[in-house]
């Protein structure tokens, strides 16, 4: 689902050594003229330190954020209204799961192994997308994050998708291609509600206004506060601007979302028909950081039941360990 | 933390704010395994990514999981990462004059100029 546009940095990131601070300019070059001619860079391939370093760190926290991102909705499994809603809602976070495996993968042929990924998320170093740190307070709520969530996901992950890691596309090749029944059950719940009774459409109306600015959250700050990325758009690492990707987004659905005669929580929401972009009040983005630095509603909550499970399931792992066994990244 | 979480698990646990740090140890996630899928009888089977698993048997029930949930599939093979032996990509040179080869290809071979020439001269 949700890859989200921000890049967290690690917080303690270790200083690289002398030699590895500087690539080899001939390699660098060469490397660089691949990636202008649109190839694509595969596991064994030369890179750039910084290149290995962004990827690991865009891929892991895109691998968190799927699998954090299934205990919002995972808890409305039991309570989804019929059995149809149920079962989608299982296969939907099924999915999720899925793809948190997809992407650890990808993240591992770069040479960090699933064990450090998890750690790192465990121990708070590692990041995850914002939006998880929110509670799902109603059935509404799911119908929005299944719907908007997705959709701002889709928008993320397609772009990332022509970017230049082999691996990391062929992962979200996959992923994009089951994102569609996401958006599309999502949608279909939504407007449901929205065409309801009016407790239903008032129930989505006020899930939607909580989840509002979490959503213009969701591609991370304005570009203007945003630092080196330049590089990391001449690598294909970021494919769009964290701007652009939200104007594509709100192009795409605001037009849904009135459609059914719902209304957004932001007076200057509008088109400018002559500039063609779309204009908003800047979201709280003290607040954006004040909640991606633990002090959302569910930060803890979301990381205890993590790390509980993690501590469950290891007796089961223990028991089936071959410890002798020859370990390898995977080929590609 | 407050015992009203929308989560059931942590109302029913009792999940608290402290708690030792866990660590999972290298090695946990056990082995890596490469899986291959088949769309139907007679094609081939194609590479379509890797599982976690601690042998063979679980790799192909995790295979199942995780590549076959949707679309045709009719078999998996799973074969450990560390089993793959590869060319180095630094090599692919190796291989750049595959396409120079015309005597090894239909296209390298003009029999019709041949035969016309023949049939002219007659």
């Amino acid at each position: 689902m949700y890859g989200g546009g921000y890049i967290f940095d690690e917080p303690n990131r270790k200083q690289l050594r002398e030699e590895e601070q500087h690539d080899e300019p001939e390699k660098l070059a060469a490397f660089e003229e691949r990636i202008a001619k649109g190839e694509k860079i595969e596991p064994g391939d030369w890179m750039p330190v910084e290149y290995r370093r962004q990827l690991i760190r865009l891929i892991e926290q895109h691998a968190h954020s799927e699998i954090i991102g299934a205990l919002p909705e995972g808890t409305w499994i039991t309570r989804a209204p019929g059995f149809k809603r149920k079962l989608a809602l299982i296969a939907k976070v099924q999915d999720e799961i899925g793809h948190g495996q997809l992407l650890y993968n990808a993240a591992e042929t770069l040479g960090k192994s699933r064990e450090a990924m998890i750690n790192d998320l465990l121990s708070g170093k590692s990041k995850y997308s914002n939006v998880f740190n929110y509670p799902a307070e109603t059935w509404a709520d799911v119908a929005v994050i299944g719907f908007l969530i997705d959709a701002a996901a889709i928008v993320n992950q397609v772009a990332n998708a022509k970017g230049s890691y082999g691996p990391y596309c062929r992962a979200l090749e996959r992923i994009c291609y089951e994102e569609s029944f996401h958006l599309k059950q999502g949608h279909d719940a939504f407007i449901e509600l929205a065409t309801g009774t009016p407790a239903q459409k008032d129930m989505l109306q006020d899930a939607l206004n909580r989840w509002w600015q979490p959503i213009m959250h969701f591609f991370g700050p304005p570009d203007k506060a945003s630092s080196h990325s330049e590089k990391l758009m001449q690598w294909k690492v970021k494919m769009a601007s964290n701007d652009e990707m939200r104007n594509q987004f709100l192009e795409s659905y605001v037009p849904k979302i009135w459609e059914l005669g719902l209304t957004l929580p932001d007076p200057a929401l509008r088109k400018n028909p002559e500039s063609g972009r779309w204009e908003y009040t800047d979201p709280d983005w003290d607040e954006f950081f004040r909640v991606i630095n633990g002090g959302g509603p569910c930060n803890t909550e979301r990381l205890q039941v993590r790390k509980w499970a993690e501590e469950q399931g290891r007796w089961v792992r223990k028991a089936l360990m071959r410890p002798t066994e020859k370990r390898a990244f995977p080929v590609a | 933390m407050s015992n009203d979480s929308l989560d059931p698990r942590v109302n029913r646990l009792k999940l608290g704010d402290a708690g030792e740090v866990v660590k999972v140890e290298e090695g946990e996630n056990w082995n890596i395994y490469e899986v291959f899928h088949q769309e139907k009888r007679g094609a081939h089977h194609e590479h379509v990514g890797c599982v976690h698993a601690p042998d063979p048997q679980l790799a192909l029930v995790f295979a199942k999981e995780q590549f076959a949930r949707r679309k045709r599939c009719v078999n998996l093979w799973v074969v450990k990462s560390a089993d793959i032996l590869a060319f180095d990509v630094e090599d692919e040179d190796m291989f750049a004059n595959n396409l120079e080869k015309t005597y090894r290809d239909a296209s390298g071979f003009k029999v019709m100029e041949k035969i016309n020439k023949f049939k002219q001269s007659k």
